[in-house]
C-alpha cells in the first residue's frame, strides 16, 4: 500500500511539471495577455515596452518559465491581474476553494444519497413504471447541457418566483464569522445560524444543476450493477444457503454492486470541476470555476496556472484515494 | 483490513430518508423564504434626463432571498473587482467608481456635468501665464484617520505622485499621461522625460502648483480619481509607495488593499473576497452632505446577464452599463434607466502606412462618404445617440460643427476611388469580439453594417476579429490593421482629453507619424493645449478640428452614444453623470 501510494506521488509530481511547461507555454502564445490586461486600451507604446522590461516579459520564454518555476515551488503562482488584480494567486485560488468545495461536494453527496438508492429501486423493479420513469429522468439529465439547466434554475426559481437568491455565496450585509472559508460549516460553528441558513439557501440552486450529472451517471451504474450482480452465482448460494433477503441484499448484492459506483463517482469529480465552471459563471457563484471563466476572459495567467495546476492535482489525488477505497471494498484487488 | 458490514435494507432506507430530507429542505426553503413584496413606491425622478419617475422593480425587505437589502445600504453590481484601492495606480472603471466615493480632489465634477466644482479646495486661480494654480483649500476637514487636509497635505499628494519610480511609475499611468514624466524618470538615451510639474509648495491654506507649461488640462484634471488627496499619514504609515513587480503583475501595499484613506463621503471598510463584495460605511465626519445611505455595497458580478437578474430579483439596486437592448424592458419592469449624456466617440481608425492606399487623402475621403453613418446610428444605437462629424462631443470646449461633412454618398465615394486609382481597393477591417464598450454595445453588428457600406461603394473587405484582450488591441497598436473599430470615454472636458490622446503622440494607433501631416497635426495640438487663455484656446482647436475634417481624415468619426445606469425603482437621488463619476452618497431608497 505504501509502496504504492509513493509511486502515485511521483506519477502526480511528474504529470503537474509536465502540464506546468504545456500550460505556461500555451497560454503565452495565446494572442493578448498580460500588459494588455493590465494597461488597457489606453496605452502607449512605451508603456507596453516599459511594462515588458518591468515583469521581464520581454525574456525568452524558458527564462520566464524557470522563473515562475522556481517562484511557483516556493508557493509564489505570482499575482492576480484580472480575477482579484493585485492578489496573490494562491491566495484567490484558497479563498475560492472552500466556495467550490461546498459546491462540489454538495452537488456529489446529493448525486450519492439519491443516485444509489434510486438504481438499486429501479433495477429491484426492472421494466416497471418507477423504472422506467427513473430512466427517462437520468437520460435527460445527462443530455441536458448544465448551463442550461443552471440557467433555467435560476429564471424559474430566483428571478421569476424569488424564491432563491439569484447569484453570489451569500447576502452581502449579513453578519458573518470566516472561520475555515466555507460559510455552511462557518455558520454551524459561530452559531451564526443564519449566515448558515443563507449560505444554504445561496447553493441549494447550484447544487441542483450541478448534481444531475453526477446523479444521473450514479443512477445508472447502480440500476445496471445491481442488475448484473444479483444473477450472479453467489447470490444464487447466498438464497441456497438460506440467508435472510436483508444479508443477501447488503451483504451480497449492494456491496459487490458499489464497486463500479465508486470508480465512477471518482471519476465524476474532473466532471465537477468542468461542470463548476459553468454553474459557477452561471450564478456568479465565486469558486475556482468562476476563477477560471473570468480569468480566460481578462488573459489573468496567475490565476489560470495555479487554479488548472491545482485542479489537476486535486483530481490526481481523489483518483488516488478512490484506487485505495477501491482496495479496501474489494478483496481481489489486495491481493494482487 | 476488517470488512464493513453493511445492512442493506438500514442503508438503502436511511439514503432515502436523507434523500427525502434533502429534497425537503430545499422545497421548504423555498416555501419559507422572506422575499420583500415589490416595492410599488412611485419614486421621484432621479434627476437625470430619462429616468422613468415610477417603478416596482426594487424590492426591501430583510437580507435575504431574493429580497433587496434594507433602507440604509445600497447595493450595485460592479462588473469586476477592483484593483485595488489607491487610484493613483489605477486605470480601470470599476477601481475609480469605489475610490470615488472614499476619496475627493482639489476639485470635483458638478453632478451630471463634466464642469469642475470646489471640492477640498473651495477656489483656484491660474497666473496669466497659466504656469501656476493656487488652491485654496477647505477649512475644517479631516481625511478619514482624523489628519487634517490642508495645503500640506494635498501638495504631499502631488509630489507623492510625482516622485513615483520602478512599478509604481509604470502603475501610475493616470500621471504619465497627462502630466509626462515623473521626477528621476529618464528616456533612453539617459534624459530626464519632460514633465508638465514643476512643484507644489503650501503656503498657510493656499496650495500652490506650478507647471512647466500652460496646459488645458489644468485644473480639469485634478478631479480624476487617480489625482485623489489621500491621507498622508495613512499614506506613510502603509507604505502606500511600494508596489513590486511580482511574476506576471505587481503586489500592492497594504495601503491599497486595506486601508485607503480618503475624504469622501464613504470610508473603506471592508473587501471580502470569499463573498465577492466590497463594503463602505457613511462617513459621518464628511464636511458636505452626508451619505443618505449608511453603507454601500459594491457586489462583484461579472456577467451582465447576472447583473440584470440580480437586479429583477431584487437583490441588487443597481448596475452599470445595462445593454441598450434591454432599455425598454427594464423600463417597462419598473427600473429606472438613466441615461447618461454621451461623452464619448466611436471612430473609424485607418491606419497609415501598412496599406499604401490610404496615404491617399481622396481614398480616406471616399471610405468616408461610403459609410452611412445616420443609419447606423439610427438602426443601431441608443436612443440619443449623434452622428459625430468631429472626434468628441458637443458638450465638449472647442466643439464645431462647422466642418467639412462626408455625408453618405456611395456614387462620390466610387469617383473618389477612381480618381485616386483605387477602383480595386481592398481593405483589412479589424472588429474585436468578446467586448462590448459604452461607444459600441455590440461591435459584431457595427462591422456588419460597415462593410456592406464598404462593399456598396466597391471596396473588397477582408475581415479579421479577435478577442479585445485576445490579439484585437496589440494588432491594432501594432498597425496590423488597415481600418479598424475603436473609440474613447472621455475623462474630463478638455478637446485635448479626446483628440490630444489619440494624435498629439505620432506613435499613436494609426501611424501618423509615417504622414507629414502626422507632426504638423502633433505640433498644433501641443500648441493649442498650451494656450492660457481659453477662448484663444477654444479657437484653435475649432481650426484644428477643421484641417483633421479636411486635410488630414487618420480616422472618421462616427457617433456618440450615450451610455446608461440602472437602478431599482425605490432608488432617488442618483445623477447619471458623463463621466461615470456617480456619487452614491446623494442616493437613498424608499420602503
Amino acid at each position: 500500500m505504501l509502496r504504492y501510494t509513493v509511486r502515485r506521488l511521483l506519477q502526480l509530481v511528474l504529470v503537474l511539471f509536465v502540464l506546468s511547461i504545456l500550460l505556461f507555454v500555451w497560454l503565452r502564445n495565446l494572442p493578448g495577455g498580460t500588459v494588455t490586461a493590465i494597461l488597457g486600451d489606453r496605452a502607449t507604446p512605451e508603456k507596453r515596452a516599459e511594462l515588458e522590461s518591468v515583469l521581464g516579459l520581454d525574456q525568452p520564454i524558458f527564462v520566464q518559465y524557470f522563473k515562475f518555476l522556481g517562484r511557483a515551488l516556493t508557493g509564489d503562482f505570482g499575482q492576480s491581474t484580472g480575477v482579484a488584480p493585485g492578489t496573490d494567486a494562491l491566495q484567490v485560488f484558497l479563498t475560492r476553494f472552500g466556495a467550490t468545495v461546498e459546491l462540489a461536494f454538495g452537488a456529489i453527496v446529493l448525486a450519492l444519497l439519491l443516485g444509489i438508492p434510486l438504481g438499486y429501486w429501479a433495477a429491484r423493479r426492472k421494466g416497471g413504471v418507477l423504472d422506467s420513469g427513473l430512466i427517462v429522468v437520468s437520460l435527460v439529465g445527462i443530455a441536458v447541457p448544465v448551463f442550461f439547466l443552471a440557467f433555467l434554475l435560476k429564471y424559474v426559481f430566483a428571478v421569476r418566483m424569488g424564491l432563491l437568491p439569484p447569484s453570489g455565496r451569500q447576502t452581502p450585509n449579513i453578519d458573518a464569522t470566516r472561520v475555515t472559508g466555507l460559510f455552511v460549516l462557518d455558520g454551524l460553528l459561530t452559531r451564526e445560524w443564519d449566515a448558515s441558513w443563507d449560505a444554504v439557501k445561496h447553493l441549494i440552486l447550484p447544487w441542483i444543476a450541478l448534481a444531475t450529472i453526477p446523479f444521473a451517471v450514479i443512477f445508472r451504474i447502480t440500476r445496471a450493477s445491481v442488475l448484473e450482480v444479483q444473477g450472479e452465482d453467489f447470490v444464487r448460494t447466498a438464497e441456497a444457503k438460506g440467508l435472510t433477503t436483508s444479508t443477501i441484499r447488503s451483504r451480497h448484492i449492494l456491496r459487490n454492486a458499489m464497486l463500479p459506483v465508486i470508480t465512477v463517482t471518482g471519476l465524476q469529480t474532473g466532471a465537477l470541476l468542468v461542470g463548476a465552471v459553468l454553474t459557477e459563471t452561471v450564478f456568479a457563484y465565486p469558486g475556482i470555476g468562476e476563477a477560471l471563466a473570468v480569468g480566460f476572459t481578462k488573459k489573468d495567467y496567475p490565476v489560470i496556472q495555479v487554479v488548472v495546476i491545482a485542479s489537476a492535482a486535486a483530481f490526481v489525488i481523489i483518483n488516488t484515494v478512490v484506487d485505495l477505497l477501491y482496495a479496501v471494498v474489494d478483496p481481489r484487488i489486495r491481493t494482487r | 483490513m476488517r470488512r464493513p458490514h453493511w445492512n442493506g435494507r438500514g442503508l438503502t432506507r436511511g439514503l432515502a430518508a436523507a434523500a427525502a430530507a434533502t429534497l425537503a429542505v430545499g422545497l421548504a426553503s423555498c416555501a419559507s423564504s422572506d422575499r420583500g413584496s415589490d416595492a410599488s413606491s412611485t419614486a421621484p425622478g432621479s434627476g437625470a434626463p430619462g429616468s422613468s419617475a415610477s417603478g416596482s422593480g426594487g424590492t426591501s425587505g430583510s437580507a435575504g432571498s431574493g429580497g433587496g437589502a434594507a433602507a440604509d445600504t445600497f447595493i450595485f453590481g460592479a462588473a469586476g473587482a477592483p484593483s485595488m484601492f489607491d487610484p493613483l495606480y489605477a486605470t480601470d472603471g470599476e477601481t475609480f467608481r469605489v475610490a470615488r466615493q472614499i476619496n475627493e480632489g482639489l476639485i470635483k465634477f458638478t453632478p451630471g456635468t463634466a464642469d469642475p466644482e470646489p471640492a477640498l479646495a473651495t477656489s483656484w486661480e491660474s497666473s496669466a501665464d497659466g504656469k501656476t494654480w493656487t488652491f485654496t483649500m477647505r477649512d475644517g476637514v479631516k481625511f478619514h484617520d482624523g489628519t487634517t487636509v490642508d495645503a500640506a497635505a494635498a501638495c504631499f499628494n502631488l509630489d507623492r505622485m510625482y516622485n513615483q519610480t520602478g512599478a509604481g511609475a509604470t502603475q501610475a499611468q493616470y500621471w504619465s499621461d497627462v502630466m509626462g514624466g515623473f521626477k528621476d524618470q529618464k528616456d533612453d538615451a539617459g534624459q530626464p522625460v519632460p514633465s508638465l510639474y514643476a512643484g507644489c509648495q503650501a503656503d498657510g491654506n493656499k496650495a500652490v502648483i506650478t507647471l512647466n507649461s500652460s496646459t488645458s488640462k489644468f485644473p480639469g484634471v485634478l478631479g480624476l480619481p487617480s489625482y485623489s488627496i489621500q491621507s498622508p499619514t495613512a499614506l506613510q504609515q502603509y507604505d502606500a509607495n511600494n508596489v513590486q513587480a511580482q511574476g506576471d503583475s505587481f503586489a500592492y501595499p497594504s495601503y491599497a488593499t486595506e486601508h485607503p484613506t480618503g475624504a469622501g463621503p464613504y470610508k473603506f471598510q471592508s473587501y471580502d473576497q470569499a463573498n465577492n463584495t466590497v463594503t463602505l460605511v457613511r462617513n459621518d465626519d464628511y464636511y458636505g452632505d452626508k451619505a443618505k445611505t449608511a453603507t454601500l455595497i459594491f457586489k462583484i458580478i461579472p456577467s451582465e446577464t447576472a447583473r440584470k437578474q440580480e437586479l429583477q430579483a431584487g437583490t441588487i439596486d443597481g448596475y452599470d452599463l445595462p445593454n441598450p437592448a434591454d432599455w425598454s424592458g427594464l423600463k417597462d419592469a419598473g427600473f429606472q434607466v438613466e441615461v447618461r449624456p454621451a461623452f464619448n466617440v466611436l471612430y473609424v481608425g485607418l491606419t497609415q502606412g501598412n496599406n499604401p492606399a490610404l496615404a491617399d487623402l481622396k481614398v480616406r475621403q471616399a471610405i468616408a462618404h461610403a459609410l452611412n453613418r445616420q443609419q447606423f446610428v439610427t438602426s443601431q444605437l441608443p436612443e440619443g445617440a449623434k452622428v459625430a462629424d468631429i472626434f468628441y462631443p458637443d458638450t465638449v470646449d472647442g466643439y464645431t460643427d462647422d466642418v467639412t461633412k462626408y455625408d453618405y454618398d456611395v456614387d462620390k465615394a466610387k469617383s473618389l476611388l477612381a480618381e485616386a486609382g483605387q477602383s480595386n481597393l481592398t481593405l483589412n477591417f479589424w472588429w474585436p469580439t468578446e467586448v462590448s464598450r459604452p461607444y459600441m454595445p455590440d461591435p459584431k453588428s457595427v462591422f456588419t453594417a460597415f462593410k456592406a457600406d464598404l462593399e456598396a461603394a466597391g471596396i473588397t473587405v477582408n475581415e479579421t476579429s479577435k478577442p479585445w484582450n485576445g490579439g484585437y488591441l496589440d494588432g491594432v497598436e501594432a498597425h496590423q490593421a488597415d481600418v479598424f473599430l475603436l473609440g474613447w470615454t472621455g475623462d474630463y472636458n478638455t478637446p485635448d482629453n479626446f483628440i490630444g490622446t489619440f494624435f498629439t503622440r505620432t506613435d499613436n494607433r494609426f501611424n501618423t507619424g509615417t504622414q507629414p501631416w502626422g507632426a504638423e497635426l502633433s505640433d498644433q495640438l501641443k500648441a493649442a493645449d498650451a494656450i492660457p487663455d481659453k477662448d484663444q484656446r477654444d479657437a484653435a482647436y475649432v481650426e484644428i478640428n477643421k484641417k483633421i475634417a479636411a486635410d488630414y481624415i487618420p480616422a472618421i468619426p462616427i457617433s456618440n452614444s450615450p451610455p446608461a445606469i440602472v437602478v431599482a425603482g425605490n432608488v432617488q437621488g442618483l445623477v447619471a453623470s458623463p463621466l461615470t463619476d456617480e456619487r452614491f452618497a446623494s442616493v437613498s431608497k424608499t420602503g
